[in-house]
């Protein structure tokens, strides 16, 4: 397969359309601009739907009115346009809807910054829009796995009736990296019967809908959907591990941040410092077994979290290692970017802590 | 032998409504069910109704409707309409809907010429939630958040819809009607088969605004709200095509 | 020419829209009857006055009620 030199959003754009999308409603924010850029030319070429919505909160529901027809649909935006779409989110999941969301994180809070961030981590994972509702959160660290992730993300969605986000930072958008198209084998999924495209006879109507005024019918669902993240939770948690058998430090990280740390601890290894790099990919489900057991090696004195914000993917990391071992932060944010050297201090530090 | 002079309408599921009584969204219902029948398009229609007293019309209009989030319907009808431009898709929203949190929306789905239908129910009042000001409250009209009656120069006074809409290009037809009397029912039925009719033939945005009862947060009888419908709303809502571009066309 | 009028009287929410178009005035709200929803459904006083115009199930917002033309038996 051939290599092809492809921008990370412009890559994302054109794995949507390769992923089956026929309906992408978007609108500008930095720095994300290239995916709507791209799909106002690419898919009325593929046949499909593109508006430049009048905001964020009109392009998800634009995403909810497509999804809701049966179209596989996407938006994407960057944090702040991120926050104005949670209601539509929260309807998507209320309704039970596929649909794909990307988020290229900016320095937040408020209008923030256009750099890279990683501040909306429990926007993401935690609360997506009001209500128990959850959403599949998927981190991509390259513009290869980027590409791949996006296509992944529309079976995810299709196959469990939710929506599904591709959270990436700033530069993964922005950075131009070689990648190929893989050919994926067409997976099988649910029929999607439930959509809206013209009753089936009289009286027998679709009604795609989150309201269920009776509470009661309303708990039954929320337990249903507690069912289906339980699913998720145990089939789809995806994550990576660099060098982490006998480490003396386990860094925890995701995205760009991921490849830094990735850096420092190539640096470290020639100063004779092992230092493994667990890097989750789906952020929820969060890899939390599969943390536990490498923070249980004997040889592991500390788990480092590493983030491009104040701390919040630490929690889980807490959650995960349960006091097992100590379980330090470093972070830099509002769009600034760690350094390979920053971090490789910070190990060296934290090293000397546990000797003395 | 006898013939039906008038039956319940097979666009209308056999169901009661939570409607209060003598609402007018019965009756727009009701007119959407029966033109819907006679062009039949009943097996093939979407609906979006969005938040307010009208959330369950999808309960009792016989064709298929999808719920929309507060003010959204026109971007949901978009993503509808846009990707299935076969199906005939109209929204079904209030005032507080459609005038106040989703005004951008509905602006930029004229301005796009977005083909649809948009069926608009004014009834100058919040009535799912109790009896609120609308953006389509009148001047001095008392509702729960404007106790001693709306005031210009606290509140501004109440924005013509189909009018504002209609200086957008993309607007192809709008008419204002109401349905307080026979004669202006039978308009208004007119009105919702030519906003159909038009969209079936892929002419741009078509917006049917009917000025509605809404008896229990007027403080008023159903026959007296229809009265007040014509004598006093229909003041500030002048009746009529707004705009026509067949005929201009 | 005349009609038969019939309603669906337990969903009647007797909001009298009915009778206040009948050209003939002959629809009232039956108060001698309380329906399932303890509304005075309405009723018509004189069903020979009736001319099959149709106003009253035409505004009905809830279709409850039926008008049928009555060909004049000769």
């Amino acid at each position: 397969m051939q290599k092809e030199l492809w921008k990370g959003n412009e890559a994302i754009a054109e794995a949507a359309v390769r992923a089956g999308c026929r309906a992408y409603f978007g609108y500008p924010i930095t720095p994300q601009n290239e995916i709507p850029e791209y799909m106002s030319v690419r898919m009325p070429e593929a046949g499909g739907v593109f508006v430049q919505a009048e905001s964020e909160i009109a392009a998800i529901n634009m995403v909810y009115g497509a999804a809701a027809a049966g179209v596989r649909a996407m938006t994407s935006s960057s944090s702040p346009g991120i926050s104005l779409k949670q209601e539509g989110i929260s309807y998507l999941i209320g309704a039970e809807l596929p649909a794909v969301i990307v988020n290229m994180m900016r320095g937040g809070p408020g209008l923030g910054t256009i750099q890279a961030g990683q501040a909306d981590y429990f926007q993401a994972t935690r609360s997506p829009g009001h209500g128990d509702g959850r959403m599949i959160v998927l981190a991509p660290s390259g513009i290869q796995e980027a590409a791949d992730l996006v296509a992944e993300a529309f079976d995810l969605a299709d196959t469990y009736r939710n929506p599904v986000m591709i959270l990436a930072d700033g530069m993964i958008g922005q950075m131009m990296e070689p990648i190929v198209w893989h050919k994926r084998a067409p997976k099988a999924l649910p029929p999607k019967d439930w959509a809206a495209l013209g009753r089936e006879g009289a009286g027998n109507t679709h009604f795609v809908t989150s309201l269920r005024l009776q509470s009661s019918a309303n708990e039954v669902f929320n337990q249903q959907l507690m069912g289906k993240y339980q699913l998720i939770t145990a089939e789809e948690v995806r994550w990576e591990t660099h060098e982490c058998d006998d480490a003396e430090v386990i860094i925890v990280a995701y995205g760009t941040t991921a490849r830094i740390c990735q850096s420092a601890a190539r640096k470290l290894k020639q100063e004779g410092i092992k230092v493994g790099i667990f890097r989750p990919i789906s952020l929820w489900p969060y890899p939390y077994e599969a943390l536990r057991e490498l923070a249980k090696q004997a040889s592991v004195k500390s788990v480092l979290t590493v983030e491009m914000s104040l701390g919040q993917m630490i929690e889980d990391v807490r959650l995960a290692v349960c006091g097992l071992k100590p379980t330090p932060f470093y972070g830099r944010t509002g769009g600034m970017i760690p350094e390979t050297e920053q971090v490789s201090e910070k190990v060296r530090q934290l090293l000397q802590e546990v000797k003395s | 032998m006898s013939q039906i002079v008038y039956k319940r309408s097979p666009g209308l599921q056999d169901v009661e409504t939570h409607y209060c009584p003598g609402c007018h969204h019965g009756i727009v219902h009701k007119l959407i069910a029966e033109v819907l029948t006679e062009l039949d398009l009943l097996d093939t229609t979407v609906g979006v109704c969005p938040v307010g007293c009208s959330v369950l019309a999808g309960n009792y209009i016989n064709c298929d409707f999808i719920e929309a989030a507060h003010g959204r319907a026109p971007a949901v009808a978009t993503g509808v309409k846009r990707t299935h431009p076969e199906l005939p898709v109209f929204t079904y929203q209030g005032d507080g809907d459609l005038a106040s949190i989703g005004a951008a929306e509905i602006v930029h789905a004229a301005m796009r010429g977005e083909r649809f239908t948009t069926i608009f129910i004014n009834n100058a009042i919040y009535g799912m939630t109790g009896g609120q000001m609308a953006p389509t409250t009148l001047e001095g009209q008392k509702s729960t958040t404007s106790q001693s009656g709306r005031d210009r120069n606290v509140h501004g006074l109440p924005v013509r819809m189909a009018e504002m809409l209609s200086t957008l290009d993309g607007m192809a037809y709008a008419e204002r009607v109401c349905v307080a009397d026979i004669p202006s029912l039978n308009k208004a039925k007119r009105a919702i088969k030519k906003a159909f009719t038009l969209q079936m033939k892929g002419i741009g945005f078509t917006f049917i605004e009917v000025l509605s009862t809404c008896p229990t947060n007027w403080g008023m009888s159903p026959v007296e709200a229809g009265k007040w419908v014509k004598s006093t709303m229909s003041q500030y809502y002048p009746l009529g095509i707004v705009k026509d571009t067949e005929v201009t066309a | 020419m005349r009609g038969k009028v019939t309603f669906n009287l337990d969903r009647c929410k007797g909001c009298g829209l009915c009778v206040s178009v009948c050209p003939k005035e002959i629809l009232w709200l039956n108060e001698k009857v309380t329906n399932i929803k303890g509304y005075h459904p309405s009723g018509i006083l004189d069903q020979s006055k009736c001319i099959a115009c149709g106003n009253c199930a035409k505004i009905c917002p809830d279709s409850v009620i039926t008008v049928e033309r009555l060909d004049e038996e000769k």
